[in-house]
């Protein structure tokens, strides 16, 4: 029984957001999963807001998922994590990395980055992960796959074996990245 | 084993393996991914052309010549090219000819949400609208199909939803296609009056025919379940309405013109309550009612913006066709005040050349015609330096009609456009106002590629699609062409010389242009080492924050770099008066 999962992913241009995506659906795909992907990035090429929908089951119609309904929200920007509370339904997971990107109107001085992000989904959301992402990442050894620490981290939520995820990992990661990716996914499966 | 395939990786897909041999596109979101795909397939030819209505009239050739051709392009793209698709309509092809329109409701990244299927009925050619992928593959191969069997081009319409969504889709083997024979046919090919005359009765001719095909067509197909609701709809909302109505009975239109009539009055008959369920315009709602059926869809279906399954069943629970769930109200807990969320809007990447040269427009204050790219997005906070954008080369034509309509406006205004939007269909804008005597400055933005559609090539960079050398037009030679006699280059990064050149050719009383040249950031794979802030020296004016760079930062009432995305271009060491930031390398002062 292929029970759906829907799952949203946010992070800024540039986090890896799209890569983490298709290794989630060559996982799901990988599981037997009927799988619907759809990525909408922002007019620029760096550093606007990336949301990426996730949809699993049987069979899957809509790439959308509703508002309110999705099971997991992965966020690999704080601040992004919050845009997308409203999109988590009653229940769900969210993972958030505790990375903080400054909008431009923020950098500007227009508006103002909300403190105690976390906190505030804390108290809205009874199953929160918050992760240090980056400085795992770091200590896998490389900053840039941070990405694969939340998509491990998020892994162990999800109905599919760890093998179908590796698999997934060296489908979509070039060979020559894969084995701090892998180092990287492994860190986020066993964080706690 | 299926591949999870975008919409319009599947098309790609879909194309070489029905013997497509000539693809032709200019770039524009969500269609760009098409040639890119198919570009990479053996055996083929694709090319980028410099804007849509060459991509369409290369089809056009390679469909007369005998080949399958798929041209492919945005929305407003169909716009550029309708001139001759609505006349290729009436010559019909020789080769399978499919045009895809990838549409964008929502605006995800265009200036308009126009709904193409009008273009369709408008050229009386067939129509067809996948809903995912795996429809995106299979109807290229029957829209060659319809198109070799009834002598006329057909639209495949997309949206960006289907076009930028991924679903795993079952694929075939590559079958070619020998190509067909060419024979001289004036009265089907040269579209002089007598002869068009003749097209135009057989063009009727052609639609009494696919009016039979879509009656009896696969692609338009009834799902019956519940007989009081029954749903026509087509495209990405036949998978929301799946969703929203999973008891409802369903016709669904894959080929969306000519319409099925009879098949939708035979459901019509079936079913208790009618409702059209589509994007954007009421397109197929106003054809089922002016067949004299009671039908309802856009009373209270958005017609603008996407839908998704959870609008509909809003919609639906307003109509009185869903019952408001029981427990509405009552769940979720209620939750403290969440925190004001700043927006992420789009912006210029750190190192953007653009950067410079509107900074310099907007400290000159003058009235700037803009036009489409990312460079578009000066016009936002903080820089705001533009002052319009229509089109893809509107830009001069408007900045020359303001200075016509209002001379005192003539000194103080300039167009700026693009490389690739110049090229596209700024170059007659340019022609325009040398002959008519205008004395405008055209600001040409060379930064050696097609940016925000993700870096293709075009005439300028001296490469192609498919990676052949190729001579780059010489911007200045061009322009000097058209009869332009002041023309200078400047660097957008050194802000000194940006100035000067903008302020002596707009007083110069002749018409002039400037190539702002820097190529793309993001092509430069060499950057300099980030810019330093001297800590002592900053006295928080902000001076640096209104370039809009995001690499800029304030903190402690201080001005922070951030190391990793500065590019050391240098912009806000020019604009920074106190010396507090200095170019990488240096040390604090």
């Amino acid at each position: 029984m292929l029970k759906p999962v829907d799952v949203l992913m946010a992070g800024v241009g540039g986090q890896g957001t799209i890569l983490a995506t298709r290794v989630l659906a060559q996982a799901a795909q990988e599981a037997g999963y009927d799988i619907k992907v759809s990525e909408i990035h922002g007019m620029a090429q760096r550093g606007g807001s990336v949301v990426t929908q996730v949809r699993l089951g049987k069979k899957v119609f809509s790439p959308l998922i509703p508002a309110g309904g999705a099971d997991v929200v992965l966020a690999f920007e704080k601040l992004e994590g919050l845009r997308l509370l409203p999109a988590l339904q009653p229940g769900g997971t969210i993972i958030i990395n505790e990375q903080e990107i400054p909008p431009v109107p923020v950098l500007a001085g227009v508006a103002e980055y909300p403190a105690n992000i976390v906190e505030y989904i804390r108290s809205a959301v009874s199953d929160v992960m918050a992760v240090n992402a980056l400085e795992i990442a770091e200590k896998c050894g490389n900053p840039k796959a941070a990405n694969m620490v939340l998509l491990g981290a998020m892994a162990r939520r999800l109905p599919f074996g760890l093998e179908v995820w590796e698999k997934a990992l060296a489908a979509r990661i070039p060979a020559r990245l894969l084995e701090v990716n892998q180092a990287a996914f492994a860190a986020g499966y066993d964080y706690k | 084993m299926k591949e999870l395939l975008s919409g319009n990786e599947a098309i790609a897909r879909g194309a070489f393996e029905s013997g497509v041999t000539v693809a032709a596109a200019y770039p524009g979101t969500p269609s760009t991914e098409i040639l890119e795909n198919f570009a990479r397939y053996p055996g083929i030819y694709a090319e980028w052309t410099p804007n849509e209505k060459v991509a369409m009239e290369v089809g056009i050739g390679a469909s007369m010549a005998g080949a399958r051709t798929l041209v492919a392009m945005k929305h407003v793209g169909v716009n550029v090219a309708a001139d001759p698709l609505l006349t290729f309509a009436y010559t019909g092809v020789n080769g399978g000819f499919v045009l895809v329109s990838a549409d964008d409701p929502g605006m995800h990244s265009s200036q308009n949400e126009q709904d193409n299927r009008f273009y369709a009925r408008f050229a009386k050619i067939p129509l067809l609208e996948p809903s995912d992928s795996q429809e995106a593959r299979d109807m290229v191969g029957l829209a060659l199909v319809i198109s070799e069997q009834f002598d006329t081009p057909v639209m495949l319409r997309t949206t960006t939803r289907v076009a930028h969504s991924q679903g795993l889709v079952k694929t075939g083997e590559h079958i070619p296609q020998d190509l067909r024979p060419y024979t001289k046919d004036p009265k089907k090919y040269l579209m002089v009056p007598a002869f068009a005359r003749l097209r135009r009765t057989a063009l009727e001719e052609r639609l009494t025919r696919l009016r039979e095909y879509s009656e009896n067509s696969p692609l338009n197909f009834i799902e019956w379940r519940d007989k009081s609701i029954g749903v026509i709809t087509s495209g990405i909302s036949y998978q929301y309405v799946r969703e929203a109505l999973p008891d409802a009975s369903v016709l669904k239109l894959g080929m969306t013109n000519p319409l099925p009539e009879k098949k939708i009055q035979q459901f019509a008959g079936a079913v208790g309550r009618l409702i059209v369920v589509e994007e954007l315009e009421p397109f197929v709602q106003d054809q089922v009612r002016c067949m004299g059926l009671l039908v309802t869809g856009k009373e209270f279906i958005p017609n603008s913006g996407e839908l998704d399954a959870g609008i509909l069943t809003r919609k639906f629970i307003e109509a009185g066709i869903l019952k408001t769930p029981a427990d509405a109200g009552t769940q979720g807990k209620s939750l403290p005040e969440a925190p004001v969320i700043p927006g992420r809007p789009p912006v210029l990447c750190p190192g953007c050349p653009h950067r410079g040269l509107y900074f310099a427009l907007k400290k000159l204050k003058l009235t700037v015609a803009g036009d489409i790219g990312c460079y578009t997005l000066s016009g936002l906070p903080p820089l705001e330096a533009m002052d319009c954008c229509i089109c893809m080369g509107a830009s001069i034509g408007a900045a020359h009609g303001m200075s016509k309509a209002n001379p005192e406006m003539a000194g103080s205004t300039v167009a700026t456009i693009g490389d690739s939007t110049f090229l596209h269909s700024g170059i007659t804008g340019l022609l325009n106002m040398v002959y008519n005597n205008g004395t405008g400055t055209v600001i040409i933005l060379d930064n050696k590629t097609t940016a925000m559609t993700g870096h293709q090539h075009h005439p300028g960079t001296g490469s192609t699609l498919m990676g052949a050398k190729a001579p780059a037009v010489d911007l200045e030679t061009l322009v000097k062409a058209l009869g332009v006699k002041r023309v200078r280059v400047v660097n957008p990064l050194d802000l000194e010389q940006t100035i000067t050149a903008v302020r002596e050719e707009t007083a110069a009383g002749e018409p002039s242009v400037i190539i702002s040249r820097c190529p793309c950031v993001l092509l430069t794979k060499t950057t300099k080492p980030a810019v330093r802030v001297v800590t002592d020296k900053c006295i928080g004016c902000k001076a640096c924050i209104r370039l809009g760079c995001p690499a800029i930062s304030m903190k402690s009432k201080k001005a922070l770099i951030d190391s990793v995305s500065c590019t050391g271009c240098g912009l806000c060491v020019q604009v920074c008066k106190e010396e507090a930031l200095a170019e990488g390398g240096r040390s604090d002062a």
